[in-house]
């Protein structure tokens, strides 16, 4: 923020702006570039998805949409959702079924603030900035729920009680997996956790000790859960529970929901680098050279692609083993990992 | 299983809070549905996830093709039985023409024989790669029904060299098959096929999706059907099998070729959990899959030479008056004809006993006391087929 402040004040007939206007100026400009970005991600990674999903099952993926490999297929896919007719189901609650996209995509939005980009480069410079992007980011549970309640639909239902469920379980090894980082960094403070990395593969925080390294698999695991990705894809299970929460909603709405799953899924990709991968640090000195937010990013679409590549090869768990992993699995080794990684700490003083 | 025996199994909570006054939900399972595999429909009494009652409600497939029968002749007929398991046609087409042959008193050429015994096999392994395939899509696995049905797609081109077509053949008639081998290419392709199905395929869904840990504790001890149940709901086939019964037509009540080969009847072992539940229905389909290998080789390896139909091709066949009752294994379980001739090109009545009928009944029992998702697997693994259920 403060870089960009500065940036600002360079420019030709910003001398004399004030303070406030300064800040507001920056503010609104980092909003735009995170809306931005997130819109892009979610249409490259639509794209992206069906191409992993093409090349791990033997086909191709889309091909024709502008030529090359079909990368306007995402594009299109937008453009064609835009014209469709918005259909809000008689016996639904109509208040909820519109409030509750919104409130999904606001979820993942939010979080985003607090994502930093580069050195210096944050939107929203939060002390307690990792505890907020997990309070905000449980505000996509309430949109599910009021989504599958106000649908008046049966599957919609199911797929809103297993998701709520999930969600809330866990949100909880998906905490627990970042607390060692916390203990050992001394800060919730994005910034902060990143800066503590410097120094190349070793000083990474999932390379830091033995229960650092479980503690991120932990995060791996929920944070799949988290998504409502396959194999723990409970809210949708296209098998069984046709197309679960989202089931009445078509068109735009449809959209917001679509949008917000890729949004989330690079939100805990990225929290993942930051948090475990050395943020914006690159791996070896000989890498230095690429900018900072862009070794961020390829991290992150690293995250992104092995995400893809468990969703298309694993089958999907049921919703009673999967509340029986979070909790008596889970949730114990997330605990062992914050013990152990504490005495660690004390050890090496 | 009644409403006290679900409850006892300690997963329902039904009138758990006494004073609030519950009720189960009752769900539609399709007609249209991803899971049930076609126009089926479950009617389902539930508590959260866990089923009280389950109404299979079929018929919405039904085109009258056993009314047909007794219009038009009986070469005519062989095309409707085409369109009942239109997975396996050629199954179909084996059951009806050996049906009709019984009737008939017909004998088919040797070369016919073992021609069928190949089509129909390799019709069996294009079967049950679309049945492994859709059980592991209903299991959330999308990627193995991309890989199966690659193989798929190499059955059907090389029946479409022997057949002409794709997907419903009318390859089969009285007498003997309708085209003889193409050329040579096409057994050498075939054992081709074979062989690289059995050394290189079925290891390959194996290790994809046979031992995968959530595969297995997805359908391992799951909707275990004994074999009593098995017996008492009439289920035959892979379904019969996997609880642990040898049973198979092409053995015990043998037809056609199979007689001369040598094959084994994979059954069930409850290698990973019960025997009879989810996991073994799905595995014997992989084991037959390498069975229905090994008779192909045999038949092609044994071709002999000479005639391969009986009756000249557009000659009208006539019945005797009489009533006969034959049964082939089909790819889904034991696929039989009651026909009554009644002395001229027509059949009088042809009653068909569809094996997936059969196998469906099965889920007004074990889909009790289960939870929705198991429901999916149950009916994942019957592999019934709507085209012949309702015919």
């Amino acid at each position: 923020m403060d870089a960009l402040i500065a940036l600002i004040q360079n420019a030709p007939g910003a001398a004399n702006m004030s303070a406030q206007a300064l800040h507001n100026t920056a503010a609104a400009l980092m909003a735009t570039l995170m809306f931005t970005v997130m819109a892009l991600c979610a249409i490259v990674f639509t794209w992206m998805e069906r191409k992993v999903a093409g090349f791990l099952q033997n086909r191709y993926g889309p091909m024709r949409t502008g030529r090359w490999h079909g990368w306007a297929q995402a594009v299109a896919d937008m453009l064609k959702i835009l014209g469709k007719e918005d259909i809000i189901p008689a016996e639904a609650d109509k208040g909820l079924f519109v409030f509750a996209p919104i409130l999904v995509l606001l979820g993942s939005l939010l979080a985003w603030a607090a994502i930093p980009w580069a050195p210096g480069f944050v939107a929203a410079d939060l002390d307690l900035g990792l505890f907020y992007i997990f309070a905000v980011s449980s505000l996509v549970i309430i949109g599910i729920l009021m989504a599958g309640w106000s649908s008046n639909n049966k599957w919609a239902l199911y797929g809103a009680a297993r998701g709520a469920a999930q969600m809330v379980s866990y949100e909880i090894p998906l905490a627990l997996a970042t607390i060692p980082v916390i203990m050992y960094t001394g800060s919730l403070n994005t910034q902060d956790i990143v800066i503590a990395q410097q120094g190349g593969l070793a000083n990474w925080y999932i390379f830091r000790d033995p229960f650092l390294f479980v503690a991120f698999w932990m995060y791996f695991i929920a944070s799949i859960a988290e998504t409502n990705r396959g194999p723990f894809d409970m809210p949708e299970t296209e098998s069984e529970l046709v197309a679960g929460y989202h089931t009445e909603y078509s068109g735009m709405r449809f959209a917001f929901f679509f949008l917000s799953e890729y949004a989330n899924l690079f939100l805990v990709s990225l929290i993942a680098v930051m948090v475990f991968l050395g943020g914006w640090w690159a791996p070896l000195p000989l890498l230095d050279v690429i900018p900072p937010a862009l070794t961020f990013i390829i991290k992150g679409v690293m995250m992104v692609f092995f995400n893809m590549w468990v969703r298309w090869t694993l089958p999907r768990v049921r919703v009673d083993q999967l509340m029986h992993l979070c909790w008596k699995v889970m949730i114990p080794i997330a605990l062992i990992c914050v013990l152990g990684s504490g005495i660690i700490q004390m050890v090496r003083g | 299983m009644a409403t006290e025996d679900v409850k006892a199994t300690g997963w329902a909570d039904q009138d758990h809070v006494p004073e609030i006054k519950s009720e189960l939900l009752e769900l539609n399972m399709g007609p249209q549905h991803p899971a049930t595999h076609g126009v089926l429909r479950l009617l389902l009494e539930t508590d959260g996830e866990i089923v009280y009652k389950v109404t299979p409600v079929m018929g919405y497939l039904h085109r009258c093709a056993e009314k047909i029968a007794e219009g038009v002749n009986y070469k005519q007929w062989v095309v409707y039985t085409d369109r009942f398991d239109y997975l396996a046609p050629m199954c179909c087409n084996h059951a009806y023409v050996t049906a009709l042959e019984k009737l008939m008193g017909q004998e088919v050429p040797e070369r016919g024989e073992h021609l069928r015994v190949v089509a129909a096999e390799l019709s069996r392994i294009a079967s049950h790669l679309v049945s492994l395939a859709t059980f592991g899509l209903d299991m959330g696995a999308f990627t193995p029904l991309l890989y199966m049905f690659r193989e798929r797609e190499e059955i059907l081109n090389l029946l479409e060299r022997i057949a002409g077509g794709r997907m419903l053949y009318n390859y089969m008639v009285p007498g003997g098959v309708r085209y003889d081998v193409p050329d040579d290419k096409w057994i050498k392709d075939v054992l081709s096929f074979v062989d690289m199905m059995e050394t290189k395929k079925v290891p390959e869904y194996n290790t994809l999706l046979s031992y995968n840990k959530i595969f297995i504790e997805r359908t391992a001890n799951v909707c275990v059907i004994s074999p009593e149940d098995a017996f008492t709901f009439g289920c035959t086939g892979p379904v019969l099998r996997g609880s642990g019964v040898s049973f198979d037509c092409r053995r015990d009540d043998p037809y056609g070729a199979y007689p001369k080969f040598d094959f084994e009847i994979p059954v069930g072992q409850g290698q990973m959990g019960a025997v009879g539940d989810c996991w073994d229905r799905y595995f014997v389909r992989m084991l037959e899959i390498e069975q229905s290998c090994r008779l192909i080789r045999q038949a092609l390896e044994t071709l002999p030479d000479g005639p391969y139909q009986a009756i000249e091709l557009k000659k009208p066949v006539k019945a005797p008056m009489g009533a006969v009752y034959s049964r082939t294994e089909s790819a889904k379980g034991e696929l039989g004809h009651y026909l009554i001739g009644d002395g001229g090109q027509t059949a009088f009545r042809n009653k068909v006993r569809s094996p997936s009928f059969c196998n469906l009944q099965v889920v007004t029992k074990v889909g009790v006391g289960q939870m929705v998702s198991d429901l999916v697997a149950l009916v994942g693994s019957l592999d019934i087929v709507l085209g012949e259920i309702d015919r």
